[in-house]
Order: structure tokens, then sequence, then C-alpha cells
């Protein structure tokens, strides 16, 4: 298995949620974020002083999926989080080793 | 606002009562105007000085309104004592007026006279609070306000607009206030600030305001105020120079919001909300020495000429390294010396006085009268502001421990904070609970006679 985690743009996030439920993710997490990547975050002007402010909402998205989909995955979440603009995101991925169903106590790709 | 001009026996003023009403119409709005800068101040700084920031504003009504019954009225506007200081004996504890006594040469009982300018005391301290945001001891700030308004605002009050007064004598036009107040606060503020110092992390921590829209809310009540503190001024409006007044306080606070944004958008990109709340304080400020003499046309200019100086003084603080944190010096310094020179350009003739600028054929005159009175408000009260604040600070002292000021001053000063964030349930630490009344649980519990 592998869990699949994106820091995207907010207003990216109803497109990727219909991108991955067509693709036929069954689950996933969304959680509020705040980052930076190269762009450094934004310029805010008081009365002509900048102030620099480093981090910027992000909404960080995380999918659990079987081996074999997880490439695919990553392109569907990607292709619909791409604005073309500076700030998308990331998405990676990493192994993981064990998954349960706490309502069932299924294990491994039964679970997801 | 001309005191006491000589009437004949022939046409001696009567009570109106249209005037009257005018009149303490106008003192409410002026009121308004110290808790409308209280907000247009506590926006502008960090969550943690919120309610310090409001307090230094709110704590003028009280202390500035009784030293004015007790001794105030009278220092400003009683009888001369060589062009200085006033004093009138009756005055004193608003103690020997009649309730139909009117103010010398117009047709308001001296209590609205008294009332409207009182109101005119207690805002000009306040102004200078916007410069020692985060910093000042409150016990410091409130024993300063009282001994300033002794020391500086009620002899320059007196100078400029008490009969007698040195500069009302030598013709200098402040129509409602851009020398007496504005100027006067602002050269106050420029005076404590180097006395005490940068706040910790000047230039170096972000010091973003914590609430535009708060901003925005002090903004409006002062633009609503200034209303009362301009038309206002000319003590009733059987004649119309207080419509004048209050046309040219709309018109010129417009453009200076205007000339501010564009201002910005060429220098730095954007119509800032800030820049739109500012620009506005600096055209009241221009607008209201001014205001009387200049047409609607004149204002505009005056507006547009001062919300640019404005926008361009603010960053002064940065350049030259003291920390005005909220721009008295940039705004009601800077704002009130071009509204009182502007008088020596742009004054029409035949509105509040028959003196004509430079540009109305007057010549040079009468600006280098408003120069005067200008250098001369504002080296005083620079100069005996600094000397209040240097013997305050070394007395009681005037700033906050540096812990303090980091943690954050509402905490330490006044036992609050502005904001709970803490959030439903959660958060609000191991506070005492506070018992409720016992005769209301009494009452809310249900009664039921248990036998033995």
């Amino acid at each position: 298995m592998k869990l699949i985690t994106a820091v995207v743009k907010p207003h990216r996030l109803d497109e990727i949620k219909e991108a991955l439920q067509a693709f036929g993710v069954q689950g996933l997490t969304v959680t509020e974020a705040s980052g930076y990547g190269r762009q450094r975050g934004h310029t805010e002007v008081y009365r002509g002083a900048e102030y620099t402010v480093d981090l910027v909402p992000k909404i960080r998205i995380e999918v659990l999926v079987e081996d074999g989909d997880a490439e695919q995955l990553i392109d569907v979440v990607v292709k619909a989080a791409r604005t073309g603009k500076i700030g998308d995101g990331k998405v990676w991925s990493v192994p993981v080793d064990t998954a349960v169903r706490v309502r069932t106590g299924e294990r491994g790709p039964d679970a997801l | 606002m001309p005191p006491g001009i000589s009437t004949l026996a022939a046409d001696t003023p009567t009570l109106s009562s249209a005037n009257t009403g005018f009149m303490l119409i106008c003192s409410a709005l002026v009121m308004i105007m110290t808790p409308g800068l209280a907000f247009f101040y506590g926006g502008m700084v960090r969550v943690k000085s919120t309610l310090n920031m409001l307090m230094m504003s709110f704590i003028s009504l009280g202390i500035v309104t009784i030293l004015w019954v007790l001794y105030g009225f009278s220092a400003t506007f009683g009888t001369d004592k060589g062009g200085f200081i006033g004093w009138t004996s009756d005055y004193v504890g608003l103690s020997g007026l009649g309730i139909t006594q009117l103010w010398d040469g117009y047709t308001i009982p001296v209590y609205v006279f008294a009332v409207f300018q009182l109101m005119f005391a207690i805002i000009t301290p306040a102004l200078i609070s916007g410069a020692l945001a985060d910093r000042v001891k409150f016990s410091a700030w409130a024993l300063f306000v009282a001994l300033w308004v002794t020391v500086v605002y009620f002899p320059v009050a007196h100078w400029v607009w008490g009969a007698g007064g040195w500069l009302f004598e030598l013709g200098v036009i402040d129509f409602a206030g851009g020398t007496a107040v504005h100027i006067n606060a602002g050269a106050a503020a420029l005076g404590v600030i180097l006395v005490i110092g940068k706040r910790v992390g000047f230039k170096r921590d972000p010091m973003r305001p914590h609430s535009l829209p708060l901003v925005m809310l002090g903004a409006g009540l002062l633009w609503f105020g200034w209303f009362g503190f301009n038309a206002g001024s000319w003590l009733g409006n059987d004649d119309g120079v207080g419509a004048v007044m209050f046309i040219n306080t709309q018109v010129a606070t417009a453009a200076a919001m205007l000339a501010w944004l564009a201002y910005e958008k060429i220098r730095h990109g954007a119509f800032t909300t800030l820049g739109a709340a500012s620009g506005a304080v600096a055209g009241l400020v221009a607008i209201t020495p001014s205001g009387g003499a200049v047409s609607p046309l004149g204002a505009i200019a005056v507006g547009a000429i001062a919300g640019v100086l404005c926008a361009m003084a603010v960053g002064l603080k940065f350049k030259l390294g003291y920390d005005d944190s909220l721009d008295v010096v940039g705004v009601h310094l800077v704002g009130g010396v071009a509204g009182s020179l502007l008088v020596g350009l742009f004054a029409t003739g035949g509105v509040q006085s028959d003196v004509k600028g430079l540009f109305y054929g007057g010549g040079l005159d009468q600006l280098g009268k408003q120069a005067v009175g200008v250098f001369a408000v504002l080296a005083y009260s620079l100069v005996a502001s600094a000397v209040l604040a240097f013997l305050l600070d070394k007395t009681i002292g005037m700033r906050v421990d540096e812990d303090v000021e980091v943690s954050g001053i509402d905490q330490d000063e006044h036992a609050e904070t502005a904001y709970d964030f803490s959030g439903a349930g959660g958060g609000a630490g191991s506070r005492k609970a506070v018992p409720a009344p016992s005769d209301t649980v009494a009452a809310a519990a249900p009664i039921k006679k248990v036998d033995a």
C-alpha cells in the first residue's frame, strides 16, 4: 500500500475531490495546512511598509491506495491540482506497512 | 473659532435655540471622535496590545473632562494674562455661570461653548497615544495626559483661540484646530518618542495591524464626528459658514483619500484599506485649519496635497529610525502643517474672514503669519512634551519592562486580553469559575419538598 499526500492550493480541493471520486477512491483525509515553497509566500503593504508573509494557506490531502494504483492516482491529483501558476504545491507517496479498518478489524488492502 | 468679537450694543446677541441645539449635537459628534480614534488606533496594533491602545484614548475622556471643569476652561478661555494663558475665576469649576449666560458675542450659552471645547481638549492628548503603542505604562500615560493638557494644551489653545491669545491677536487662522489640536498633538508625539525610544523589535519584527475592519470603523467614526468638529467651530450657523465648513470637510477628506490611494497604487502596487483610512484622516486634519478660508475647489486641493504629503511622510520613521508607531507625526503633524500653511495660499476671503491667500491676490502676508503659528506651536509642544516625558521617565518610569512589552502590555497593565482564542470548551486554563449569585440559583432550582 501507498500513502499519497498532496499539499495544494485550497481552491483546487473540489476538483481534486471529484477527480479522486471518478478514479474510484473511497475515502480521503483533508487538513488545512500552511507553508511555503520556493516562492516564499507573499508581500503585504501597510502604509508603505512591506511585510513578507512566509506561510501561505494550503490544503493537505491524504489518500491510502494499493501499490498498483499509486502512480496513476498521483497523476490524477497532479492534473486536478495544476493551475500552472507558482505555488501549485506538491504530491508524493510513501510505502505503508499496514492499515486497519477500525470497525471490522480488516487488515491490508481489504481495509482500504 | 473666533472668541468674543466685539459687538455693538444695538445687536447684543440673544440665545438662539437653533444654534444651541446645533452646538449640542456638534459637541456630541466631537465626543464620538475619541472612541473612534481608539478603534482607528486599536486596529493598527498587534492583538496583544489592542486594549491598551483603546484605553489610552478612552482614559482621556475621564481625566481631561474633570480637569477641564476644574481649571481647564478658565485657563483656556478665561481673561487673557499676557497673551499666554487665561483665567476667570467664575469659570473655575464652572461655578460662576448662569444657565442663560451667553458666550461673549455669540448666541449660545457659555455651558454649550465649554462642553464643545471640552471635546477638543479630550481628543488632542488621545491623538498623541498612537505614537506610543505597546510600550508605555498606563499610569505614566494617565499622568502625562493630566500634565500635558495643563502645561501644553490649555495654553496653546488659549494662544490660538482665546481673546488676547498672542497667535490669535497676530491674525493666525486656525478655524477648528489644525494648530491647537493636530500640530500640537503631532509635535508632542515626536517629543515623547524621542525620549522614550522605539518598541522592542522595531524594524525587525513584523508589526502588522491586527484588524483593519476596526481601523475602518474608527476612521468612519472620525469622519462622521469631524463634521461636528469643523462645522461646529463657527459656534452657530446663522450665516452659513458652518455649512461651508461641512462641505469643505467632506470634499477635502474625499480628495485626500483618493490621493493617498493613487500614491500607494503607483508606489506600492495596491489600493490598501489602511491607505484609504489614513488618507481620509489626513484630509480631515488638513481641512481643519483651512476649511473656513477656502472654497470647495480649494478644499479639493488642500485634501489632495495633504493626502500625498502624508503618504510620503509616514515612511520617514523607517528612514530616520524613530518609532512613531501609528504615524501621529506623519499624519497629524504633517497634515496639520500642510493645512495651516495652505490657508496662506488658498484663502479666498469672504467666508470666515476677509483674509486672502497668495493665489487670491493676498500676497505672502497670511502665509507668513500661518508659518509663525505653525512654528511656535510645533516648537513649544515638542520641547514641553519631551521635558514632561523626561521627568516622568526619571521618576515613575515611562516604559513597561521589556518582557511585558514582548509578552503583551494588555495582560500586564490591564489584566485582560482583547480576544479569547481558546475556542469552545477548551484552553481557558485553571481560571476559577465565578459563582452565580445565590438568589438566582435558588430561583432557578426546582423546589421540591422532601418528606422526612
